[in-house]
């Protein structure tokens, strides 16, 4: 399955993209991908750092389970006001 | 009115949204981009956002808000891009029969604002510049509350 994948702040700089289509094995969770993109990308593994992860605009929990065409972020600490 | 913008931020717009002939009190609160952070020197700032994500939920926190107290009107509204030092990054503005559901839910605002929405800041220093992250404490398994 393709799932597209958004970066943003630290994690976009790191990645130079904001946004990518990424093949996974169907039924693969937010966590494996996360681990596959480290694997894909070695600079997205920031020393420290805290992130959520949204499925299709709405935080999940890193054991969600992925679908065809979902759109996932990973969410850097947030730092809005 | 929930939503991010890249645009300078009208305070009387979001007073006009949030009038009501039932109301009788408006609070604001505008957050405003200061020169300084823990000792260092501030040049400017820059807002990053998941824009239709940092809308949902700036939506989320106006129900929320209206769940708590009994208000009128809300609006929200969060510049992005980059903000000069003095100008607001967020405005809120809530009415509501009686002050005290209005300073409430215009406290609770921007404490939610600060915790779940997605905007990054990132700050320009001389010589060097830093994205900021408030967000503590969430383990990497864990579920966003």
């Amino acid at each position: 399955m393709k799932v597209k994948v958004k970066f943003f702040a630290i994690l976009r700089e790191r990645t130079g993209a904001a946004e990518i289509t990424r093949e996974l094995p169907d039924g693969s969770t937010v966590d494996e991908l996360w681990h596959a993109l480290q694997r894909d990308y070695p600079k997205l593994n920031v020393p420290g750092i805290r992130l959520l992860y949204a499925v299709n605009q709405n935080y999940v929990a890193s054991d969600h389970p992925l679908a065809e065409q979902d759109e996932v972020a990973f969410i850097p600490p947030v730092s809005g006001g | 009115m929930f939503r991010v913008t890249d645009k300078a931020i009208d305070l009387q717009e979001l007073v006009n949204f949030v009038g009501d002939p039932e109301a009788g009190a408006i609070a604001t609160f505008i957050g405003t981009t200061r020169n300084n952070n823990e000792g260092r020197k501030v040049i400017a700032l820059d807002y990053e956002a998941y824009p239709e994500m940092a809308e949902k939920e700036l939506a989320r926190i106006g129900a929320e808000a209206r769940a708590k107290w009994s208000i009128g009107r809300m609006a929200i509204v969060h510049r992005l891009g980059p903000v000069q030092i003095t100008e607001a990054s967020v405005i809120i503005a809530v009415s509501s029969a009686h002050r005290d559901a209005a300073f409430a839910a215009c406290r609770f605002a921007i404490e939610e604002i600060k915790k779940t929405v997605p905007i990054w800041k990132k700050e320009v220093y001389e010589g060097g510049e830093v994205w900021i992250g408030t967000q503590t404490g969430q383990p990497l398994s864990a579920k966003q509350p």
